[in-house]
């Protein structure tokens, strides 16, 4: 059962000096002259904002794309065999999957790899521009691609997974043996500093001076 | 030391703000399973779950015996040519680390390993402590750090991970799903159920609080705008 739809006053906490709490999600007021407090009922910082959204996402976002390029150049395994070292990047292990059967993980990988790490980027880019510029248009886009960047997020992991206990279980000395290599740790890298970025993200910025005519549609 | 300000709280404990577009509305009363969402971005605000405490409490314990079991018996193994070799979760990460990708090995540890086990025993924590008559203060300290173990615990991630890893290896050679796949496959539907049956606000709404409980002036009449 639907509760029925709220009563919206067309004004957002800020508007009337409340802040919400990003922990417990109390709405609060600072007290008279303070400009920053402690919420009352679990003690977090409260602000109206998170404190410099913008620039700490753009940081954590700068270093994800300086990673993305050593980690698809450099390679995330090596294979050992009596015939000789052999070392693959990302892509590489792409299309060493690709087979009649193989083909559906060669996908996953592929687009848990190199797709979604990619379009993270660039959709977050998309939204931090978007923020600057004062857009007033698609609130209600751009905030459903915030949610589907942290929901996707995570998935990106699946290849560190991969190599890890690819390497972890071919030990088998001396025929033959895989250990990671360096490109490894440039791509946990992207994984680990774009979830970060997508955090430090405040949504409400994409709203701020939005009215309520351009609500939701969907 | 500087002394802690407070926020002062509203005398309406309805009104909220969203936390996706910050648009300042009033929560309905609910019924049982009654929920609410923001009517300008679509956000799920509040979710009545049927007996949310004690039922998140049968998950997590069952979760908790799980994610033993799946740490101390082996996730996989090969046999080929005489060889048979197999590991646990843990045992991937050992492998990793003595590879000289500490980092990478540590990343595995906390998003394979350590946040899961945060997610499940900080829950099993907060639930016996706010289903006291008097939960004590640390149920608030140790929920605000419950969020942060759902972002990095990644647990149905590793299984497709380890699931490629198999299907790769079993070109060169026999691979042997081990027993703690199947109880991790297991756990990761109980930590979804976990976290469809858990109601924050229902422990935010029991713990003391560390501030003021009341608006101490009159407040100027906000929420009375629209009903």
């Amino acid at each position: 059962v639907n509760a029925p739809a709220l009563t919206a006053l067309p004004l957002t906490a800020m508007d009337l000096g409340l802040q919400s709490c990003e922990v417990c999600g109390l709405l609060s007021r600072p007290v008279a002259g303070a400009h920053e407090g402690s919420c009352p009922r679990c003690d977090e910082e409260v602000t109206f904002r998170k404190p410099r959204s913008l620039s700490t996402t753009w940081a954590w976002l700068i270093g994800a794309a300086i990673c993305f390029v050593p980690a698809n150049v450099l390679p995330v395994l090596t294979t050992n065999t009596a015939g000789g070292a052999d070392s693959d990047t990302i892509l590489q292990g792409v299309v060493l999957l690709w087979s009649p059967t193989g083909w559906p993980l060669a996908l996953i990988v592929l687009i848990a790899s190199i797709m979604i790490p990619s379009g993270k980027i660039a959709a977050l880019a998309y939204l931090l521009v978007s923020v600057r510029r004062g857009s007033t248009k698609n609130h209600g886009q751009r905030v459903r691609l915030y949610r589907m960047l942290r929901f996707i997020g995570r998935w990106s992991m699946v290849d560190v997974f991969v190599d890890a206990f690819t390497a972890s279980l071919v030990q088998l000395q001396p025929l033959m043996s895989v250990a990671p290599a360096p490109g490894l740790f440039f791509f946990a890298a992207v994984v680990v500093l774009t979830m970060m970025a997508v955090e430090s993200f405040d949504p409400r910025l994409i709203w701020d001076g939005a009215g309520m005519k351009e609500a939701r549609h969907g | 030391m500087i002394r802690h300000v407070y926020h002062e709280p509203l005398s309406d404990p309805a009104l909220v703000g969203c936390p996706h577009c910050d648009l300042l509305q009033r929560i309905p009363a609910l019924g049982p399973k009654g929920s609410a969402r923001c009517p300008r971005c679509n956000l799920e605000l509040r979710r009545r779950r049927v007996d949310s405490l004690q039922r998140s409490l049968a998950l997590t314990l069952a979760a908790a015996v799980l994610f033993v079991v799946a740490n101390s018996v082996p996730m996989l193994g090969l046999s080929a040519v005489g060889h048979t070799a197999s590991t646990t979760v843990f045992g991937g990460v050992v492998q990793l680390w003595r590879d000289q990708e500490k980092i990478v090995s540590l990343l595995v540890l906390f998003t394979a390993i350590v946040a899961p086990a945060a997610q499940i025993f900080l829950m099993l924590a907060v639930l016996c402590g706010a289903m006291r008559a008097r939960p004590p203060r640390w149920v608030g300290k140790l929920l605000r750090h419950l969020p942060t173990t759902y972002i990095w615990s990644t647990i149905e991630v590793m299984i497709l991970g380890v699931l490629v890893a198999l299907i790769k290896i079993a070109d060169y050679a026999t691979v042997i799903p081990g027993v703690a796949l199947f109880v991790l496959g297991a756990l990761v539907f109980l930590l979804a159920a976990i976290q469809a049956t858990f109601d924050p606000d229902e422990v935010w709404k029991r713990i003391p609080w560390v501030g003021p409980t009341a608006p101490r002036g009159r407040e100027p009449s906000i929420g009375e705008a629209s009903p």
